[in-house]
């Protein structure tokens, strides 16, 4: 049995603080009066009401959910697809350039990715907007979604899917009413974190859009790099908010999930 | 092989072919190119449709004068140094900051365990660019923490602590010690306490065997989080655009001036080549670790 000790109950404590403090504060300044972030002078709600009436962050958080939306979507078939061949492919022509493909983007720098797909879309003149972005933002979380369904594929016991096959499904049905199933939470965790990862992009969609699709990160980099302003407070503490109650209801829904798996292994185990 | 399998394989495949797989050999032919007063911005353009003594026209007139300019110019290789420096200093900060975490976490009552590791997660899933922004909040001259130290009493004068190197320290140790403290923690988990009981029982104190029993094991947790520090960290635009100053040199800042103010894409072509060519042995590094760490978990 593991307890605290004081060591790990001061690393934690620590570490803790240094995480949430300052996103701690960004929220409290983000109610208050003054325009000055720094300077505590009363508690309102102005510069939620003043982002309310901002059309540019408002055109510039709709194009960051279609982009998100639609992006995240693609690259969780592509992912899965990819994850697939990756562990139940077996051997085929340039397997090794594949897997290096699938795991390059993960840990290639922001500035690369985005420099090369932009000089591609530039070499074929496609003209650059939303549907670049999406493009750009499938290509990188495929990636992410490949690693997350994988690992979940490399782990689960093949003979269920062989016992289906035997019984005399195809290799489609046994994918769509054994595998899926099984691998269905890794799937909608991939796609949750290709979503965040799009909805969080700067670098990429900065190279990858053109002048008529502004997405919100690309819009907040460009007036933060002006100051702190208390409206990007007001608009972070929101997007916190969100994330916070995503997170909190899909870890819900995934212990129930498991919970409920665990139930009814019991029952198979005993029927 | 079926229709479908080769279906299943095909779409993923040439879906990262086009858009990974060619962007960089555009890269890297723009890098072997001059820039030009044109749109797009370099010379000699390609057409494949005329014919063979065209392509070879081309391929005659590239050249690696751009690579020859970046040794010229003290700027390039300057900033290539001082990224490797930072990469290097924040890996390590990262490691002391977060390996203490994965320790506590891993050591934690296991009711604890996932509420603490959601904890740990809770930020990454939150906008970068807001954590770093947060922190242009907290280090300003007139931000939180000169407030907080002026309070005390520890200070009498603001410190300058935005726009200079210690700002982007600290901003990548707290975007990017998540990834310090994941694999870390995953190592630490799976391991046998009753190792450590053996080596107490030889007569070993606990810190020794921690040095001699914990750290070895986890090994592979400590390599895979250095790494995927240390890689994304090289190439970083966003903190030292942010929290640095003028006086920080990164590659990822010139790389994105080159491309965006001075429009000179070969130039800004051949730093990307550069430094993907500095990244090839971390990439690969990390890419064998990962395979043992699988062949370790299994």
């Amino acid at each position: 049995m593991r307890r605290f000790t004081w060591f790990n109950t001061v690393a934690l404590t620590l570490g803790f603080a240094f995480l949430y403090l300052p996103m701690i504060i960004l929220v409290v300044y983000s109610f208050n009066t003054s325009r000055l972030v720094t300077v505590w002078s009363g508690f309102s709600f102005r510069w939620y009401f003043e982002l309310a009436r901002n059309e540019a962050f408002l055109d510039a958080a709709w194009v960051t959910l279609r982009v998100a939306f639609v992006s995240s979507i693609i690259a969780t078939v592509l992912g899965t697809m990819a994850a697939y061949i990756l562990v139940r492919g077996g051997r085929f022509f340039g397997r090794t350039l594949f897997s290096g493909m699938i795991f390059a983007p993960l840990v290639m720098p922001e500035v690369i990715t985005g420099l090369s797909l932009l000089l591609l879309f530039i070499s074929i003149g496609m003209e650059r907007g939303v549907f670049t972005v999406i493009l750009a933002h499938t290509t990188f979380s495929m990636c992410f979604v490949s690693v997350v369904v994988s690992s979940r594929l490399a782990t689960f016991d093949r003979a269920i899917e062989e016992a289906a096959l035997d019984l005399g499904c195809t290799p489609l049905d046994a994918f769509k009413s054994v595998t899926l199933p099984i691998i269905s939470p890794a799937v909608i965790s991939g796609w949750l974190l290709a979503f965040t990862l799009s909805l969080d992009d700067l670098v990429i969609a900065s190279f990858a859009t053109g002048p008529s699709a502004t997405t919100l990160p690309i819009k907040i980099f460009s007036s933060v790099r002006l100051g702190v302003d208390p409206q990007i407070n007001a608009l972070s503490t929101i997007l916190i908010a969100l994330v916070t109650i995503g997170v909190i209801i899909a870890s819900l829904v995934t212990k129930r999930g498991i919970v409920r798996q665990r139930r009814e292994e019991r029952m198979a185990l005993l029927t | 092989m079926g229709l479908p399998r080769r279906l299943l394989i095909v779409t993923p495949y040439l879906w990262l072919l086009i858009l990974f797989l060619v962007p960089f050999g555009i890269v890297l032919k723009i890098s072997l190119s001059d820039a030009a007063l044109a749109i797009p911005p370099y010379a000699p353009q390609v057409r494949v449709a005329d014919g063979w003594t065209a392509i070879v026209d081309f391929i005659s007139q590239l050249d690696f004068e751009n690579y020859v300019f970046l040794t010229e110019d003290d700027l390039y290789w300057k900033a290539y140094l001082s990224s490797l420096r930072i990469a290097v200093v924040s890996t390590i900060l990262c490691l002391l900051v977060g390996y203490p975490i994965a320790y506590g976490m891993a050591n934690a009552p296991e009711a604890w365990r996932p509420s603490l590791l959601m904890l740990v997660i809770l930020p990454f899933w939150t906008s970068f660019l807001i954590r770093v922004y947060a922190w242009m909040g907290v280090l300003g001259k007139e931000g939180f923490l000169n407030q907080f130290l002026a309070w005390t009493g520890l200070i009498a004068e603001p410190l300058t602590l935005l726009n200079t190197n210690i700002a982007v320290y600290i901003g990548i140790v707290y975007t990017y010690f998540t990834f310090m403290v994941l694999p870390i923690y995953a190592n630490l988990e799976r391991l046998d306490g009753s190792l450590l009981e053996a080596a107490e029982d030889l007569g070993c104190s606990r810190l020794s065997a921690f040095w001699l029993v914990t750290v070895p094991l986890s090994k592979h947790g400590i390599i895979a989080g250095c790494l995927l520090v240390f890689i994304p960290v090289l190439g970083e635009f966003v903190i030292p655009e942010l929290l640095g100053g003028s006086g920080t040199l990164m590659i990822g800042k010139i790389l994105w001036e080159e491309f965006f103010s001075n429009r000179d894409w070969p130039v800004a072509g051949a730093v990307a080549i550069v430094l993907l060519l500095i990244l090839i042995v971390p990439i690969i590094l990390f890419q064998r670790n990962e395979q043992r760490r699988r062949e370790a978990g299994q």
